[in-house]
């Protein structure tokens, strides 16, 4: 046989335009906020990259945050974007340590939908409200020409009053904290992907969306050092975690083990091809807690329903800077790194 | 979880370890063949397990990996017209062509959709009779059958408005022109075992014979993997040269015959470019000329000129396993999952993503 060639493709792929992917939470959405918001809107506040801003007025500690809503479908196996569109951004400000007060609403509406749909979202939302003890204060609505919306987009902003005595955020994680994760994964993202690909399971898979504040009142209050919350939202865990090993610049390593995944969330992901490190969770956290403080942290959550299946999965450590790395169940160690974009199922 | 803790436990792994390097007295170099295998070694951090003197280099199966670019090219042309729904497995949407993704050409427009199957296609298309849909069907012979079968199905309704863009290929004259190769250096294969679900093992035999490499099929979870490397090791100490199925929970010697049945019935074996190697004689399927009508490139003709591809990347040598992805200059610099300058950094499969996301230590 002849000798083979060898070629090698490059091709050029300029990022004019914004691609689905720059809206995945993983590294194009990264890049947007490094190469265009970071610089356009610099403050000390935006600086701390947390998932809300804590700023001081009259003498108050504030929380503010702002968030949308474009899911599809709208209504899904355990929620609605209605919910989400208040839980998303309670949950926003409880991971910084502040009671969640007040939320704005704003909705754009496609030309079209049926003012049914928008009577049952609002409603939706009315409760999730109630449950989370937050009062939805100012509202918007506009409309748009029928085709350029995807029947109903939400905008949330909320404000909330910070209790947590020190800084909770990415700048207070230490070497030698623990990492804990407030219960199962994966479960939001996989209830939507099951009804957008008409999957079916046994008993179907809900989404975990849920307001956090309970949870995160309980370890202020029963004086736990918490160092840093982070809500797990788009991209995951995964994303969640290298965000903040990146902007501390330290070490975070877990054990793949420990990190809960339900039986059923497993078994999607493993027929989907995604791996559920990368999936959104709406009603998830991750906390960084003092290690002597962590099995007493461990404990106050597990007495809360919404954080019933917390786990310590983790700890932190000085090097190597910026990465995140995982004990594998064989006992192999590998990088986690966070995802391009989107997860794409795969070919085989 | 059933069928797969098994196949992840790590006392049986760790067994698993100490045989190969009770059984090991010298450097051996193995092939996995599969993109999938790749990313199984390296997420699960198998190779830390491996005794020194055994090397994994990482082979051309990843189909995302090896698909020429002007049918990408093609792709991008074909679903940027107006009349087209275009469907593709999700892997596929990032793969830049010369100048475009599929991904490039749904931010500008075109209805790209990712499905996870060609019957979703086919469904899609009863559905929209105004459009034309067509799915780029992708793969080795794992998937090769159910493309097959949206073809038959879709001749047997009368389905005017389907066609697929044939990218397929084939996994033993891949292995043949790898071991007939100069640079050769690999002695012993594991065989992608899911291809094997369709296909058998029968064909790898006479190979394993006229090459003197032991051929073990292999699965896909970390057990297989390392199951399956004590078997080639095993055969390799002992001297033989055989074909061994270590993956006989999926696979049998003749393969799935009903699926190759209709395989056959569609596809004929053709000549195929693989992406980053070159022209493999035999190593392609295209349609057959019964079912010619159903070809996306006869229905929307493009201009399918070699595509010049550029220097800088090393992917045709790392698809060989002649070189590990670490060992690009480019590798994790210029070269990156968000600015790929070749199809092994796109695919969770290709072996310089799967470095790329789960190697890389700093």
């Amino acid at each position: 046989m002849r000798e083979i060639q060898f070629t090698c493709p490059a091709p050029q792929n300029s990022q004019d335009r914004i691609l689905l992917a720059h809206g995945g939470g993983g590294k194009l959405t990264q890049q947007l906020i490094d190469r265009i918001f970071l610089p356009a809107f610099a403050n000390a506040a935006l600086e701390a990259r947390h998932d809300g801003a804590v700023v001081e007025a009259a003498g108050a500690r504030l929380a503010m945050t702002t968030d949308s809503y474009v899911v599809q479908p709208l209504f899904f196996p355990g929620g609605d974007i209605g919910e989400l569109a208040v839980y998303g951004t309670v949950n926003d400000l409880a991971m910084c340590g502040a009671r969640p007060l007040y939320l704005t609403i704003a909705f754009i509406l496609e030309e079209g939908l049926p003012v049914e749909t928008l009577r049952r979202v609002a409603a939706s939302a009315a409760g999730a409200a109630q449950s989370a003890e937050v009062t939805l204060v100012a509202g918007d609505t506009k409309v748009v020409d029928k085709g350029k919306g995807d029947g109903l987009f939400i905008t949330t902003a909320g404000v909330g009053l910070v209790e947590s005595p020190g800084a909770v955020g990415p700048a207070s994680v230490q070497p030698g904290d623990a990492v804990l994760v407030s219960g199962d994964l994966g479960a939001h993202g996989v209830a939507i992907l099951s009804v957008r690909e008409g999957l079916e399971f046994d008993s179907p898979i809900l989404s975990d969306a849920a307001p956090l504040w309970a949870p995160v009142r309980a370890l202020l209050d029963a004086g736990i050092e918490v160092h840093c919350l982070r809500d797990l939202t788009r991209g995951g865990l995964a994303s969640a975690l290298n965000e903040i090993a990146g902007s501390r610049q330290v070490a975070i390593r877990i054990v793949e083990s420990s990190i809960p995944v339900s039986e059923p969330v497993r078994g999607a992901c493993e027929i989907l091809g995604l791996d559920p490190l990368y999936v959104a969770n709406e009603g998830r956290f991750a906390a960084f807690i003092p290690a002597a403080q962590a099995d007493r942290a461990l404990h106050i959550l597990r007495t809360i329903p919404v954080s019933a299946g917390a786990a310590r999965i983790g700890e932190v450590a000085e090097a190597p800077a910026g990465i995140v790395t995982l004990r594998s169940r064989i006992g192999g160690s590998r990088v986690v790194d966070m995802l391009s974009g989107e997860q794409l199922p795969r070919i085989c | 979880m059933k069928y797969l803790d098994e196949y992840r436990e790590q006392g049986a792994a760790a067994r698993l370890a100490s045989e190969i390097r009770r059984r090991v007295t010298r450097p051996w170099t193995l092939m996995e063949v599969c993109g999938g295998q790749t990313h199984t070694i390296v997420k699960s951090g198998l190779l830390d397990l491996l005794p020194p003197e055994i090397t994994l280099v990482h082979g051309p199966g990843c189909p995302v990996c090896v698909t020429p670019l002007e049918l990408i090219d093609a792709a991008a042309a074909i679903a940027s017209r107006p009349e087209v729904i275009f469907c593709s497995f999700g892997d596929m949407l990032r793969v830049p062509g010369s100048s475009q993704s599929l991904f490039d050409i749904k931010a500008a427009g075109g209805d790209v959709r990712i499905v996870y199957s060609p019957l979703d296609a086919l469904k899609l298309a009863r559905n929209n009779p105004e459009r034309q849909v067509v799915f780029f069907a992708v793969g080795f012979e794992t998937t090769a059958p159910a493309n097959a079968m949206a073809v038959w199905q879709a001749a047997r309704e009368g389905i005017q408005n389907f066609s697929i863009l044939v990218a397929h290929v084939l996994v033993p004259p891949a292995i043949e022109a790898i071991l007939g190769s100069p640079n050769c250096r690999v002695q012993a294969f594991l065989a992608a075992g899911h291809v094997c679900t369709v296909m058998g093992f029968h064909e790898y035999e006479p190979i394993a014979g006229k090459y003197r490499v032991p051929i073990v099929v292999a699965g896909f979870e970390p057990l297989d993997l390392l199951d399956a490397i004590r078997m080639a090791v095993v055969q390799l100490e002992e001297g033989r040269a055989e074909v061994e199925n270590q993956y006989s929970r999926a696979v049998r010697r003749q393969g799935n015959v009903t699926a190759r049945q209709r395989m056959s019935e569609v596809f004929e074996v053709s000549e195929r470019a693989w992406r980053g190697i070159g022209d493999i004689p035999r190593s392609g399927l295209r349609l057959r000329p019964e079912f010619r009508a159903f070809d996306a490139l006869d229905r929307f003709p493009c201009a399918l000129g070699r595509v010049r591809e550029s220097a800088e990347c090393i992917a045709g040598l790392v698809l060989q396993g002649l070189n590990k992805p670490f060992e690009c200059p480019a590798f994790a610099v210029r070269c990156t999952p968000e600015t790929p300058l070749g199809a092994p950094m796109v695919s969770s499969e290709g072996a310089c993503a799967a470095y790329y996301l789960y190697g890389r230590r700093s």
